[in-house]
């Protein structure tokens, strides 16, 4: 059993865990925060992302005792209270969703790339960006144009994509 | 995935010693390959020895006219690399097109060579760069390193430490991916260096990677995508699977080199 | 229309809790004491099954049980059934193969599940599933339906004899061929519709809980329709009566047909909760996914339409092979059939139409309805026939279209159909002007000068949505009725719920029905709720699927509105005293035309329920119900136009531009429906250029990852250029055609016919990808 000290969404947690337990799997059960889902097992649909020390990586791809001592964020802890994320604003205003499955970790890739981008973002860039992300309902089109709108919003840019 | 045990060690002689304790262990490094390895149960060691915490194994740096890249160095990082970027930027272009942006911030580059994916990208840069493997126990040249598919010079108990390579005068990388798995279909890598010209093809051979003799003389004689154009190359030896015939895969390696010796 | 009402582009309701994590799907569902369904499946297509022993299994930690088909059968727990029959043309009919939820004596694909181990971890299960020995005795094997129908080929049912399902025909034969005789021109060719994996990201997941006191069963379940659901599980599975049976479908991830169906492993779960006594949870993996959900298409076709000399079609003949795989899936045999050949007659004037059908078992996956169903093959077929007519007519592919558009309404086809709105002329002018079709010489030498290979195609689309008139589809083997039913429910202070049959699972009803009711009664949509998914709280419905929420869904609730308007006005008219026909409802309040009398909406519905003052021998309360039962099917249809690059060197192509010109009828939420297409079109393209499903020949699937089955992603696609034309739909009370499918059905020929063109060759197999687009210029070379 592997014991793990994270932080997840701001909490101090504290657990104790099979060894070959994923993060994904200890974020979906052991702290019931089920906004993580697991889409395939081959480390390529991306429903799994959450941030580690910052970084968007896939939740199913890593063990919890490796994130153990890491800073976790996951889409329950993207905004606080009643605010939203500009991105989670942007992909409700350009209906970047339709069944919801993909759509956490959607998000928490579109805020990577966006922090990773700088304001310095382009569809083709969007597009190349979102490889690890796969959505079968929206065909990507509403995706692109709200991280597009959520880069340009937090970056001050003067238009959203169209 | 099946049972197995978890350690973090903090130096590469504690993660050497866990490996000589437990003869079923294995190195984790970003564990983008062995975790899903695992999950399908394709792979069942009894312990996992996290490299990531060990600071020896991370970081780019240059000494002696060389670069030096530590084994645990994240993809995304050697994509951003200023001293990377500026002395070989056709390895940094290939790093930043290794699977996606979540696979790039915890998949290494000794996590990739040691695995020898035959569609792999780095096996074919190291291959091409001439780049030496420094292990735990000594220093291995690439083309004695990558010995086969999925195979390699490392003992069992061999932990690689860091790779580095004197810059070339020109290099560049040109991948086709597979449109599924979004790994090579067949990528080539050339440089032109103080070595002369070397030319290595991944996601093509059904040996894992390999040097293509026919191309480097004749670029050696003139750099030039034109110098490829009375080249052909034979399917025989390449792979053939669902994606791809063998000669597919061969018309494909003269089209990157040539894209590759362009970009360069 | 209010801002918030018909016609707006309201952003979603229930977007909220998705993107905040908070949506509740199967798999986040948790009750107390519940354990983990393994299922145990075969490694061979197909094999005599022998003994399982599942000693080792039981021994391991965690488990409580191992459960086989044998104790199923003991438990009297029935077969999977197909619910829809048709007859072959000689009036024999279908033949059904058993497909019992856990295999009994035979397994016949990969993947079939031949015993279910439960455990208290998933972990566990999985470590036991694979300790479970199972003795096959290996059979011989087909995968391919042409092969199947060979002589010799091996059996997959015994009832099967040759592997043929049925022999099915439609249209005149004779006829047909005596006009293809007699034309002047005719091309011929083989087509295949490559077979497709749905691939909702949300795999598929089922929660059974068992109570023995009140000896009643809950399902939690990825279902698109459970009231379906629970009808068969009762009626035909035996697993327990409706009034002992809830399923609740919660958030489900994606459908595309793939929940439609009833599958082993829900049966399954229900079962072994029952024997087992506690709650038991399945969730497949993703290569369960790909190995056990149904597919979709698969289709070999010989093809030939007849021109005279005018250019004008005479005549169309159709022979085709439909792989339905291993076993007949709920509405299996109506896909290559009623939902296919029926739509024949495509946008144009065929004055003879013959189509022979024959469905086949082989070694694969079960083969049902994927976006589109039937459709999607039916466009593919004429759309490339039309394209490959005018280039061998050497006219342009759009006039040899528009020439031969169906113009009078209503028209009835050869083939059952009877179209009752269009105006194809506007989709195809509206989609030419978008593509800018005249500037394409220019951009292709443009892209010649770059190396590129570019080329243009167009396909022009209709399908049948709106499913369906009951009597007409009864008429023709359905087992069920296709109506849908609504209640809408006005609460005391004037809020309102609508409880409906339909299922949203990513169309967005919560927003688009409360558009409806908040345009009626003048409410903002927060003051109306949506509620689906759940038999305990909803009235029988007949679910989500073939584009009918909309025309037929909320045809219900307009039907049950109509009722709840007409009681408001009532009570409205007593408390203002003035006449009832005078009465309107605007602005959330109820008002006497032409004056300044009012009284607000929330006290017509305090006065329905204090019931104080209601007009003479009025009942209390403000609740109506409405089934609503289609006139007819509904006719979207469009013009597509696909425009791509491929590379001559590498084979790969590029869709540089992609322009849909689509006629939904009237449209509730321009927003929504434009999602709707996009995502349509990515699986169309998807289709066209890089999904494949691909056995090999001893039945193990290739492609049942993602490593190897290539998913459209956002790299591969351009941004679309959608737009819309607008003929009301005449056969229902909101005009609303339906706009699920379309994108999957209008885009695959459009694609194949941008490719061929690029690289100028005539044929070529679905996908269109580097390898075979590369192949395709080596033998052109
Ligand atoms: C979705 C996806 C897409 C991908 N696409 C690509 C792609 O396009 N191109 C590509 O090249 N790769 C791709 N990969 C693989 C990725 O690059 C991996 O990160 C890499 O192959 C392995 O590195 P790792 O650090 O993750 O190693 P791990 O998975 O941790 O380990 C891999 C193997 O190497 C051994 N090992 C690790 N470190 C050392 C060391 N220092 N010394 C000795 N042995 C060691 C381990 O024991 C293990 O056997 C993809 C992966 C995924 C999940
Ligand atoms: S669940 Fe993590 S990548 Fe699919
Ligand atoms: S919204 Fe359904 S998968 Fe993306």
């Amino acid at each position: 059993m592997a014991k793990l000290e994270m932080t997840v969404n701001g909490r101090k947690v504290s657990r104790v865990v099979d060894d070959r337990t994923l993060l994904a799997h200890f974020l979906r059960e052991d702290m019931q925060l089920t906004g993580t889902h697991v889409g395939c097992d081959t480390s390529q649909c991306g429903a799994c992302v959450v941030h580690v020390d910052g970084k968007a990586v896939k939740s199913c791809t890593m063990l919890a005792a490796q994130a153990s001592g890491a800073q976790v964020t996951t889409i329950e802890g993207l905004s606080s209270g009643a605010d939203l994320h500009p991105v989670q604003r942007a992909f409700n205003e350009h209906h970047g969703l339709q069944c919801g499955f993909c759509t956490t970790g959607m998000i928490m890739a579109s805020v990577d790339i966006i922090a990773r981008h700088g304001g310095d973002l382009d569809e083709a860039t969007v597009r190349a960006e979102l490889e690890g992300n796969i959505c079968r309902c929206t065909g990507y089109h509403n995706i692109v144009k709200a991280v597009l709108a959520a880069n340009a919003e937090m970056h001050g840019a003067s238009q959203a994509a169209e | 995935m099946y049972e197995t045990t978890y350690h973090r060690p903090a130096s590469v002689e504690e993660a050497a010693a866990l490996l000589a304790a437990n003869p079923d262990a294995k190195l984790l490094a970003g564990g983008q390959t062995l975790v899903p390895t695992m999950k399908q149960r394709l792979a069942a060691p009894s312990d996992l020895v996290d490299l990531r915490h060990i600071a020896a194994l991370r970081g780019i740096s240059s000494e002696g006219g060389r670069i030096i890249i530590g084994a645990a160095t994240p993809h995304a990082e050697v994509a951003g690399d200023a001293t990377l970027r500026a002395a070989c930027p056709g390895l940094a272009d290939l790093a930043a097109h290794i699977g996606d942006p979540h696979v790039r911030y915890m998949g290494t580059l000794g996590g990739s060579i040691a695995n020898n994916d035959p569609a792999a990208d780095y096996p074919s840069a190291m291959l091409a760069l001439g780049a030496t493997i420094h292990t735990s126990k000594r220093d291995i040249g690439a083309d004695d390193f990558f010995t086969g598919m999925f195979e390699t010079a490392l003992d069992e108990d061999e932990i690689i430490i860091a790779v580095s390579f004197a810059p070339p005068e020109r290099a560049a990388y040109a991948k086709f991916p597979n449109p599924a798995s979004l790994y090579a279909m067949t990528g080539v890598f050339v440089t032109k260096g103080s070595a002369g010209v070397r030319v290595a093809v991944t996601g093509a051979g059904s040996d894992g990677v390999f040097r293509q003799a026919e191309m480097e003389a004749a670029l050696s004689a003139d750099f030039s995508p034109a110098a490829l154009d009375g080249i052909t190359v034979s399917p025989e030896g390449l792979l053939e699977d669902l994606h791809a015939s063998a000669a597919y895969r061969a018309s494909l390696i003269k089209t990157m080199a040539r894209r590759a010796v362009a970009a360069a | 229309m209010g801002i918030q009402g018909i016609g707006a582009s309201v952003a979603r309701k229930e977007d909220r809790r998705f993107i905040t994590g908070a949506g509740r799907y199967t798999d986040d569902m948790v009750v107390p004491g519940m354990m983990h369904a393994v299922f145990v499946r075969s490694p061979h297509a197909h094999a005599t099954l022998g003994k399982i022993d599942s000693a080792e299994a039981e021994d391991m930690p965690g488990v409580i049980a191992v459960l086989t088909g044998e104790q199923l059968k003991a438990d009297e727990i029935g077969n999977l059934i197909c619910g829809w029959a048709i007859s072959s043309k000689d009036g024999a009919p279908m033949n059904m193969g058993e497909w019992s939820p856990l295999a009994v004596g035979k397994v016949r694909y990969v993947g079939d599940a031949v015993a279910v181990v439960v455990a208290e971890t998933r972990a566990q299960a999985r470590d036991a599933a694979e300790a479970v020995m199972v003795d096959y005795d290996e059979l011989p094997v087909v995968v391919d339906a042409l092969e199947a129908l060979k002589e010799g080929a091996p059996q997959v049912h015994d009832n099967a004899p040759g592997n043929l399902i049925f022999d099915w025909e439609i249209g005149e034969k004779a006829a047909t061929e005596q006009a293809l005789a007699g034309a002047a021109h005719v091309t011929k060719m083989q087509i295949r519709n490559n077979r497709l994996v749905p691939n909702a990201m949300e795999p598929r997941a089922a929660l059974a809980k068992y109570d023995r006191a009140e000896d009643h069963f809950t399902l939690w379940t990825t279902s698109q329709n459970p009231h379906v659901a629970r009808l068969v599980l009762s009626a035909f599975y035996n697993v327990a009566p409706e009034n002992k049976l809830r399923v609740i479908a919660p958030d489900v991830g994606g459908g595309f047909g793939s929940k439609i169906y009833i599958y082993p492993e829900e049966i399954v779960c229900l079962w072994a909760s029952k024997r087992t006594g506690v709650p038991v949870k399945w969730v497949a993996e993703r290569t369960e996914s790909f190995l056990t959900d149904a597919h979709g298409r698969d289709h070999l076709t010989e093809v030939e339409m007849g021109f005279d000399a005018n250019n004008r079609i005479v005549g169309l003949k159709v022979d085709t092979i439909a792989n339905l795989g291993a076993y007949m899936s709920l509405f299996s045999s109506a896909v290559p059939t009623y939902l296919y050949a029926t739509l024949l007659s495509g946008q144009y004037v065929i004055p003879a139409i013959h189509a022979n059908v024959r469905t086949v078992y082989t070694n694969t996956a079960p083969v049902d309805a994927y976006r589109g169903a039937g459709r999607p093959e039916a466009t593919y077929l004429l759309e490339r026939m039309m394209e490959t007519a005018a280039r061998e007519l050497g006219v342009s592919p759009a006039e040899l279209r528009r020439m031969n558009f169906i113009r009078e309404y209503p028209y009835q086809t050869p083939v059952i159909m009877c179209y009752d709105a269009g105006d194809y002329e506007a989709s195809l002018d509206a989609a030419m002007k978008a593509a800018d079709w005249d500037g394409f010489p220019a951009r292709r030498a443009e892209a010649e000068a770059r190396g590129k290979l570019r080329g243009i195609g167009m396909s022009c689309y209709i399908e049948a949505c709106g499913i369906a008139p009951s009597a007409a589809v009864g008429a023709l083997g359905a087992g069920v009725g296709l109506w849908e039913s609504a209640e809408v429910r006005v609460n005391a202070v004037g809020t309102v719920e609508v409880m409906t049959g339909s299922h949203s699972h990513g169309q967005g009803h919560e927003t688009t029905f409360a558009q409806l009711v908040s345009d009626r009664l003048g409410l903002p949509l927060d003051q109306v709720n949506i509620v689906h998914g759940d038999t305990d709280k909803v009235q029988m419905g007949m679910g989500t699927y073939g584009s009918r929420s909309g025309a037929v869904g909320m045809s219900a609730i307009a039907k049950a509105l109509d009722k709840v308007e007409t009681k408001a006005k009532k009570i409205a008219a007593h408390l203002l005293e003035a006449d009832e026909g005078d009465i309107v409802i605007e602005d959330g309040h109820c008002k006497v035309a032409g004056t300044d009398k009012q009284v607000p909406w929330f006290q017509v519905a305090l006065a329905a329920y204090t019931a104080h003052n209601l007009p003479d021998g009025m009942e209390p309360g403000l609740k109506e119900g409405a089934f609503y039962d289609p006139s007819n099917f509904t006719f979207p249809a469009g013009c597509y136009i696909c425009e791509v690059e491929v590379d001559p060197e590498t084979g790969k192509t590029d869709v540089v531009q992609f322009v849909a010109s689509d006629d939904f009828g009237n449209i509730i939420n321009p927003l929504i429906v434009e999602g709707q297409v996009h995502g349509g079109l990515a699986q169309g393209i998807g289709q066209a250029l890089l999904e494949d499903t691909a056995y090999d020949a001893s039945g193990q699937l290739l492609t049942a990852s993602y490593m190897d089955y290539a998913m459209p992603r956002a790299a591969d696609l351009p941004s679309f250029n959608v737009g819309t034309t607008v003929t009301p739909c005449p056969s229902n009370p909101l005009g609303i055609k339906g706009c699920g499918e379309a994108g999957a059905i209008g885009s695959p020929p459009a694609l194949i016919n941008a490719v061929t063109d690029a690289i100028g060759v005539r044929d070529l197999t679905m996908p269109a990808s580097p390898r075979r687009v590369w192949e395709a210029l080596q033998a052109k070379a």
